[in-house]
């Protein structure tokens, strides 16, 4: 569903969302680097600075993660990009705020951050019917970013709890599968259950 | 608040000589205190160093940092993770002198982007060194006051210090370093919000304490001159159990003399005492040759184990089921 | 009309923390980031104090009413004891060196993650306390009190610290922080409060000999079970011995490796190393009695560590063998390496271990008469003894996890990589600086291996998990190898959510597969049960030879018709 509306914006604005594209595309530093301090805003303010190092992806992958994901989530919205292409990126961000100390609001509200900076950056062209018209379908993108990061955020939180299944499942699989203590089901009604217990009585 | 208490702690440190160091009250300043203060370090020093050295050690549990002795075609690293004493007095010659842990921090990594930076992280191993160092320069150079005649390393190292020939008195290198060192310590502390959280009264104070006495130190030497010959002579009188106060010495000196006096006393009840603590470090004054030699745990004591015949005779008749060997039958 | 604020500014949810002291900032128990509590029943097994039902969710935990006079007695004692503890709780100048050495710290961000704090958090009650400046000016002098909330905050960060080791190895006065967490452990010990995932564990290996209780008829018929599949891989059916006298060396190994893929690979491996070493000598025995490498009473208390550490050379002795062989595993490693023969005087029946395959003394464990499985292998393949063909691991492209425990407290790093080096021909170094004794925790260690702490698990991972990922990027890697049974565990579920595409597995478990025994038949899978990539195409090949032999004699015998 997702998928169509978003081909669809692609069909609706096609050469116009070129120029907006260019202006995001010069002040996309500016933009980065404001949206990576709006992400950071939600950590405690004492590991803040740590965290702004992304100088070493191996000392601090926290920063690594997601600035890089956010960088590729930008360039993707502004290009148009499908969800399919701006996944990957997102899910970099999402897979480590789910496991951080967020509700899932918080650790999903830095998308729309994105809003207000490219409104900033955009500034002074608002005023230019095409601009205006390419900034509400971006904003709407944005929105439909939010829903998307939304499933991303589920898939990392029942990743989670397949994890821990898998876990306790494994702590004895082998036993119960060495045991024969897990009965199957008989193909047909009537014949005997195939389970043996031989090994552990 | 840490900061201020400390800073407002010193500054009272030093209107407290200023305005009780007149007439007879120079006595105090200048003879009772610091034999108090040296007394007091003196007796701390020991009360905390023997304090650790009677607590027993009861595991040897060094840090490893590289590969252990073992096979003979393996090669070892006996520095980072020596098999006997020799290794280990390296190892602490190293950590004392070179800082060499701090080190670690700064060693060269793959970072992202084309070029290679690795200096961030050395900044706390320079300024360490630099503060430490130009501490014990100073500390040397002071050796002119009280020994006579003045030993001739001395005036080799204050030719070395003074290097520059700039200013008259010459300015020494020694005293501005340890300056600045001493106030980037306490900037990181104040900048680094990380730091700044963790970081104590307790932390300020010395800092606070050491850039008051080094800037008395230098206030003395180039702008509020004080008699040198009298301050010799007050110091050779300490030195030799002989005290005399001489005329005419300026407050400025009392300032210094009563920073350095709480400094020392202080120094055996607080933190400072890692200089001691050091040495005691379980991780690494220890070689990693458990399993050559036996380390004895003076206050090991019997426990109570689940025995072989109890778990037998928990599982013997399922041991037997699948025939494992049982003790009895 | 009142201001409203622009639409920005009312938008703008203001996440960011009070502005507090630490020592004024209660822990919030939150799902995912502490462990369940320990139960009565697994109390009464060992003899732990104050069995109860309680959660750390609870706002009571139950304790006695003379909790705090217990703590501090505590406390003073092990002042007495350890001079590692009193000496830590002394010089700390919180520089700062260590602050973002922590896994925890780097993947959460939460200030108290960081080592210094961490053990400031006990450090201010030994101020607050035990020192005459901490008494009077309190807080000023660092000091606290000790109180609920205070003692709350200790379990949590307590149980959120992995006793890695990795702060000490950068503080320039060696304050090892896993040595303050063991402290800290040990008096939420003495009030009852450990977690199900450590005390659980402590009353099975206590009672059957390992963490999971498997009772001797099972472990037996597991190994058993692992000799079949060996067989069905292989066409040779090993045929282990259990509790067996008069063997010269006992094998001890983490009972993770017999009960949990994929460390029931890596047990395999063992397996098939023996059986083709007893052609050359060995006389080797596994026991059930001592089938726990793992020791979670380390995570308790050193007292907890030295009673079921006890097997180990009690069944040495019980059985006479002359020197003992462990498995990959790592805390059982520091145990061994710097605790166990500290506990217990080795008995006079070992004697210097000596490889009866190749003669080399083990000097280096002359006195305590145990020596690591990379060890033994390690020297088996420098004298040429061991028959192998790395190509069977050519599907895997292998990078090498070092564990905590073997890195720094052992110092572990080359016997591995050697065995390493001889079974598979594509190995890649992660970055230096999460390696050897930089290496990164998997995040789970020192009990907290358990599901319910699996947020936390997953952020303590993220450091290693990065490098893992580099690697995977840079070189194609799919393969974690490590020596430690924790390890295999939990860096499965590492890679499973950070970098899915990269397996675990021991390194035993790749030298099972590379090792060739006498007399075995053709491999198509590896331990596994995996087939090899290139088994189908060979089969391809030789059907289409089959159809073209078929076809030329076909062509023959009508060429013969015709003639």
């Amino acid at each position: 569903m997702m998928t169509i509306v978003f081909q669809l914006a692609r069909a609706l604005v096609p050469d116009s969302f070129m120029s907006l594209e260019k202006i995001l595309q010069d002040k996309k530093p500016t933009i980065l680097q404001g949206w990576f301090e709006a992400i950071l805003e939600t950590y405690p303010t004492d590991t803040r600075r740590f965290l702004k190092n992304k100088k070493d992806r191996f000392k601090n992958p926290v920063a690594h993660e997601i600035s890089q994901g956010m960088e590729g989530i930008f360039d993707q919205v502004i290009s148009g990009g499908s969800p399919d292409e701006i996944s990957p990126f997102l899910e970099r961000v999402v897979k480590v705020r789910a496991v951080q100390d967020f509700t899932p609001s918080k650790a999903l509200a830095f998308i729309f951050e994105l809003k207000s900076l490219v409104r900033a950056a955009l500034a002074a062209n608002l005023k230019e019917p095409q601009i205006h018209e390419d900034l509400l379908s971006l904003e709407r993108k944005i929105d439909e970013l939010g829903l998307l990061s939304l499933d991303l955020y589920m898939k990392c939180r029942e990743k989670i709890y397949e994890l821990r299944v898998n876990e306790v499942k494994n702590r004895v699989g082998r036993l119960l599968e060495r045991a024969n203590m897990i009965c199957g089901i008989p193909e047909r009604e009537g014949d005997p259950e195939v389970c043996t217990t031989d090994n552990l009585t | 608040m840490g900061v201020w208490v400390s800073f407002f702690a010193v500054i009272v440190l030093i209107v407290i000589p200023w305005v009780g160091a007149q007439g007879a009250g120079q006595y105090l300043f200048g003879i009772v205190i610091p034999y108090v203060a040296v007394l007091v370090f003196i007796l701390g020093f020991v009360y905390r160093a023997t304090k650790w050295a009677k607590t027993p050690v009861p595991f040897k549990i060094p840090t490893t940092g590289g590969q252990m002795k073992s096979l003979p075609w393996i090669k070892s690293n006996p520095l980072d993770n020596p098999s006997n004493n020799a290794g280990v007095i390296a190892r602490m010659a190293l950590e004392v002198l070179a800082f060499r842990s701090l080190f670690r921090n700064s060693k060269l990594e793959l970072r992202e982007g084309p070029k290679l930076d690795y200096a961030s992280n050395k900044w706390l191993w320079i300024a360490a060194l630099a503060f430490h160092y130009t501490f014990l320069v100073v500390f040397i150079r002071h050796f002119r006051l009280f020994m006579e005649p003045v030993p001739g390393f001395v005036g080799l190292l204050e030719s070395v210090d003074g290097f520059m020939e700039v200013g008259l008195p010459r300015l020494m290198m020694s005293s501005l370093i340890l300056l600045l060192a001493a106030l980037y310590l306490f900037l990181r502390r104040v900048a680094v919000p990380q730091l700044r959280y963790i970081s104590l009264a307790a932390d300020y104070f010395p800092l606070f304490l050491i850039i008051g006495l080094v800037s008395s130190g230098i206030l003395m030497r180039y702008f509020i001159r004080v008699d040198i010959t009298s301050v010799k002579e007050l110091i050779m009188g300490l030195v030799s159990f002989r005290p005399t106060v001489p005329e005419g010495i300026g407050v400025i000196f009392f300032i210094h003399l009563f920073l350095l006096s709480v400094l020392i006393a202080y120094f055996p009840f607080s933190k400072l005492m890692h200089a001691g603590g050091v040495f005691f470090s379980p991780t690494r004054n220890l070689p990693n040759d458990n399993r050559v030699k036996r380390h004895i745990n003076p206050w090991n004591y019997p426990v109570k184990v689940h025995t072989y015949s109890e778990y037998e005779d928990d599982f013997r008749e399922k041991m037997k089921e699948v025939g494992l060997p049982v003790e009895k039958e | 009309m009142a201001k409203v604020g622009s639409p920005e500014e009312l938008a703008r949810i203001d996440y960011s923390p009070p502005k507090k002291s630490w020592m004024d900032i209660p822990p919030e128990f939150r799902e995912g980031r502490w462990c369940y509590g320990s139960k009565a029943k697994d109390h009464a097994v060992v003899g732990l104090p104050n069995p109860r039902a309680w959660s750390p969710a609870d706002e009571d935990w139950k304790l006695p009413d003379n909790w705090k006079e217990i703590f501090l007695e505590g406390m003073r004692e092990r002042l007495h004891k350890y001079r590692s503890f009193q000496l830590f709780m002394d010089i700390c100048v919180r520089c700062g060196a260590c602050a973002d050495k922590c896994h925890f710290f780097i993947g959460s961000g939460d200030p108290k993650n960081m080592p210094v704090l961490r053990a400031e958090l006990l450090r201010s009650i030994y101020r607050g306390e035990f020192t005459t400046a901490g008494k009077i000016m309190g807080k000023l002098a660092g000091g606290r009190k000790l109180t609920y909330d205070v003692f709350k905050e200790l379990f949590y960060y307590f149980f959120q610290c992995t006793e890695c080791r990795r702060c000490s190895l950068f503080c320039p006065y060696g304050i090892d922080t896993a040595e303050v967490t063991m402290i800290g452990r040990e008096l939420l010990n003495l009030l009852g409060c450990n977690i199900d995932w450590i005390t659980g564990p402590v009353a099975n290996c206590y009672r059957t000999g390992n963490h999971l209780g498997i009772q001797p008829h099972a472990y037996h018929s597991m190994l058993e079970f692992f000799c079949e599949e060996i067989e069905e891989i292989t066409g040779i059916l090993p045929e282990p011995s259990f509790n067996r006298k008069g063997a010269e060396i006992l094998f001890i190994t983490p009972s993770g490796d017999v009960f949990a893929d994929p460390g029931t690979f890596t047990a395999m491996g063992y397996i098939m190393l023996f059986h083709y070493l007893e052609g050359l000598g060995l006389d080797l025995t596994w026991s059930t009695y001592a089938s726990e490498g793992g020791n979670f009473g380390f995570f308790t208390s050193h007292e907890m560590a030295k009673r079921l550490n006890a097997k180990m050379y009690a069944e040495a002795e019980r059985l006479g063998v002359k020197f003992i062989i462990g498995g990959e595993c790592g805390h059982m490693w520091r145990v061994c390496n710097q605790y166990m023969d500290t506990f217990w005087e080795p008995p006079k029946s070992l004697e210097t271990p000596v490889s009866p395959i190749t003669g080399t003394r083990f000097e280096h464990a002359k006195e305590h008469k145990m020596i690591h499985i990379c060890e033994f292998t390690a020297d088996l393949i420098k004298h040429g003894k061991l028959n192998l063909d790395p190509s069977r691991n050519d599907p895997y492209r292998v990078t090498f996890h070092d564990s905590c425990n073997t890195a720094r407290g052992m110092g572990f790093f080359e016997e591995p990589r050697y065995v390493l080096e001889n079974i598979v021909n594509h190995f890649h170094e992660m970055p230096e600086s999460t390696i050897r004794e930089q290496t990164f925790c998997c995040g789970s260690g020192s009990g907290l291996n358990t599901d319910e702490f699996m947020d936390m698990r997953m952020r303590g991972a993220l450091p290693r998990a990065n490098a893992v990922q580099y690697v995977h990027d840079r070189h194609d890697v799919n393969l974690l190898s490590c020596i430690c049974a924790i390890d295999r565990a939990t860096l499965t579920t590492l890679t499973e959510y950070w970098v899915p595409d990269v397996e675990v597995s021991g390194v035993h478990e790749l030298l099972g597969n590379a090792l060739i025994l006498e007399g075995e038949k053709k491999r198509t899978m590896n331990l596994r049960g995996e087939e090899f990539p290139w088994v189908e195409e060979e089969e391809e090949e030789e059907v289409e030879e089959a159809a073209e032999e078929v076809a030329d004699e076909e062509a023959a015998g009508k060429a013969e018709g015709e003639e």
